[in-house]
């Protein structure tokens, strides 16, 4: 079986400074990849290549069978990959609803819009009682529920989640895992990047260690979970 | 001397064709942060293209009714034409660039308009008549309203309800606030950022040509100069107002447009002040007017706050 998602010796810079140095993983249908690693890894800066914001110095991207290197970040959208970005971004000045129906920018089904709309009322309640509301408004917790919600608007095959929990009291943070979990047992695809190791290990397949710019370690969930450099560098034991 | 209540109408008169003008300045600002510095440029092209409909397009004693129409729609694509132009081909390989980069190419650009128009336009080194369609004078009371006047006092505010509806509840418009707020974000959306800058600085065309229509239908006249001083007042308003507002750019014009025709008028009868009447101290009122606001309110009248910015 091919990967939905494939990621060959992906290289990024800025400017001179090389941050994604070669990086090569893949995410297959219905699974749940996890990115984790320190601040300033390279994490974020690979997402935001695959969903088109940034321009890689080199490598091969293949979603869904076609390649993504070179096409414009409001097309890949299009071609069934979301992201929700670091910092939630939420439209501030415009209401939760306006949020949501941004997400669904490029359908045209009125009615499945409607629907999904309500489907992300009943997975985050808050969102519906507020929906007049401005998103700007909201705490952060809620602000990550309306950035998730705003992705799965698109009806995505892969959904992109940078660190969710960011931020977020235990509480929040439980929630939002929860709700990635409840997604993950629908069958949403996910990758998913977090400095909580241990969160995301236990929901994931699989998982990949970055450290300034390279993969250090893979393996699924459970391995890396169990894994003794990893649980001192990243699960604070030693 | 004029009374009050017609010092009051020629003000806001005057403040709309600002405001118009200033809606161009604003909405590019508002979705790429630049100033188009060459946007009173636009203004000016958009007259000459009003006029060359008049005058080499439209036969000889075509009506008002077509003719005006005619002469908006030549006017609007000239200014759009350029406008978009300037975009594609001066601003957009400059994203990114220091700020210096875009200002300066806005400067050359401004006076490379001028100087096509100066040179090419048929008898452009001098005042071209502007068609007045008509030469009748509206009584409201005691307030002579002539013809350019009724035009803006009546376009200006469909301009705005209409740009208003338009951002607000189209598609393209809920693009549009997404891209003034966030534009990595909004390509996330899908939203192709490009298409709705595009689209900005069209919008500003169309509304400079409106205004350079009014302005030519109430001077009478139009030069390949006159959007140095008019760009620079609608810029003036554009920040008054707040600028990335729409409704603070009419409202900083007209404001704007009321206390240059009230200094001029009024000022010199202030004991001290005899010196400072006339005409020829307006814009010294009008920047004035926005040193004060800027001090008391740095983000105009009806700016955004800035922590929503971020
Ligand atoms: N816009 C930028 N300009 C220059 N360097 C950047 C930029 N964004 C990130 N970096 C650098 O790239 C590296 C990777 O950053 P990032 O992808 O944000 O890491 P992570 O998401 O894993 O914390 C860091 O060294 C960071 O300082
Ligand atoms: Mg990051």
């Amino acid at each position: 079986m091919t990967a939905l998602l494939e990621v060959e010796d992906l290289r990024v810079a800025y400017g001179k400074i090389e941050a994604v140095k070669g990086i090569s993983f893949t995410v297959q249908q219905g699974e749940v990849v996890t990115l984790i690693g320190t601040n300033g890894a390279g994490k974020t800066t690979t997402l935001r290549t695959l969903s088109g914001l940034l321009k890689p110095l080199s490598g091969k991207i293949t979603f869904d069978g076609k390649p993504l290197t070179g096409v414009p970040a409001h097309k890949i959208v299009a071609m069934g990959l979301a992201h929700s970005p670091e910092g939630r971004r939420i439209f501030p000045r415009l209401s939760i609803a306006e949020n949501l129906q941004l997400g669904a920018f490029l359908r045209s089904d009125k009615a499945g819009i409607e629907k999904d709309i309500q489907r992300a009322y009943d997975l985050f309640p808050i969102l519906g009682e507020r929906r007049k509301q401005a998103a700007g408004t909201l705490s952060g917790g809620e602000q990550q529920m309306l950035a998730m919600g705003r992705a799965l608007m698109s009806q995505p095959k892969l959904l992109m989640l940078d660190e969710p929990s960011m931020g977020l009291s235990p509480i929040m943070m439980q929630k939002i895992m929860a709700t990635i979990a409840e997604l993950k047992s629908q069958g949403t695809t996910i990758l998913l990047v977090e400095q909580n190791a241990q969160a995301a290990l236990s929901l994931a397949d699989h998982g990949h260690v970055m450290e300034v710019g390279s993969v250090v370690l893979s393996g699924t969930g459970q391995d890396l979970l169990h894994d003794e450099s990893v649980r001192k560098a990243y699960l604070g034991e030693d | 001397m004029h009374t009050l209540p017609q010092q009051l109408a020629n003000g806001l008169f005057l403040g709309s064709m600002y405001g118009l003008i200033a809606i161009g300045y604003t909405m590019v600002y508002g979705i790429v942060q630049l100033i188009n510095f060459a946007h009173g440029e636009i203004f000016m092209t958009g007259g000459f293209g009003a006029l060359t409909v008049y005058f080499y397009v439209l036969p000889d004693g075509t009506s008002m009714w077509i003719a005006l129409p005619a002469m908006l729609i030549g006017g609007a694509l000239v200014a759009v034409l350029i406008a978009v132009g300037a975009e594609r081909f001066a601003y957009r390989p400059l994203r990114g660039a220091p700020r210096l980069a875009p200002l300066i190419t806005a400067i050359g650009l401004s006076l490379a308009l001028q100087q096509v128009v100066f040179n090419y336009f048929p008898d452009a080194k001098n005042d071209r008549t502007f068609p007045q369609l008509t030469s009748q004078t509206y009584d409201l009371g005691s307030v002579h309203v002539q013809s350019g006047q009724l035009f803006v006092i009546i376009a200006a505010p469909i301009c705005m309800a209409a740009l208003g509806f338009f951002v607000r509840l189209s598609r393209t418009g809920r693009a549009m606030q997404a891209t003034a707020q966030d534009p990595d974000t909004a390509q996330l959306m899908g939203i192709d950022t490009n298409r709705i800058i595009v689209i900005a600085f069209a919008i500003g065309g169309i509304f400079a040509a409106v205004a350079a229509v009014a302005y030519g239908l109430r001077y009478g006249q139009i030069k390949y100069d006159m959007g140095f001083q008019m760009g620079l007042k609608a810029f003036t308003a554009a920040v008054l107002g707040g600028i990335g507002n729409i409704y603070g750019a009419m409202l900083g014009g007209v404001v704007l447009g009321l206390a240059e025709t009230l200094a001029t008028a009024y000022i010199d009868g202030i004991p001290g002040m005899q010196q400072l009447g006339g005409g020829s101290w307006a814009p010294v009122w009008a920047f004035v007017l926005l040193i004060v606001v800027l001090l008391v309110r740095p983000q105009g009248l009806l700016g955004e706050r800035v922590a929503d910015r971020a």
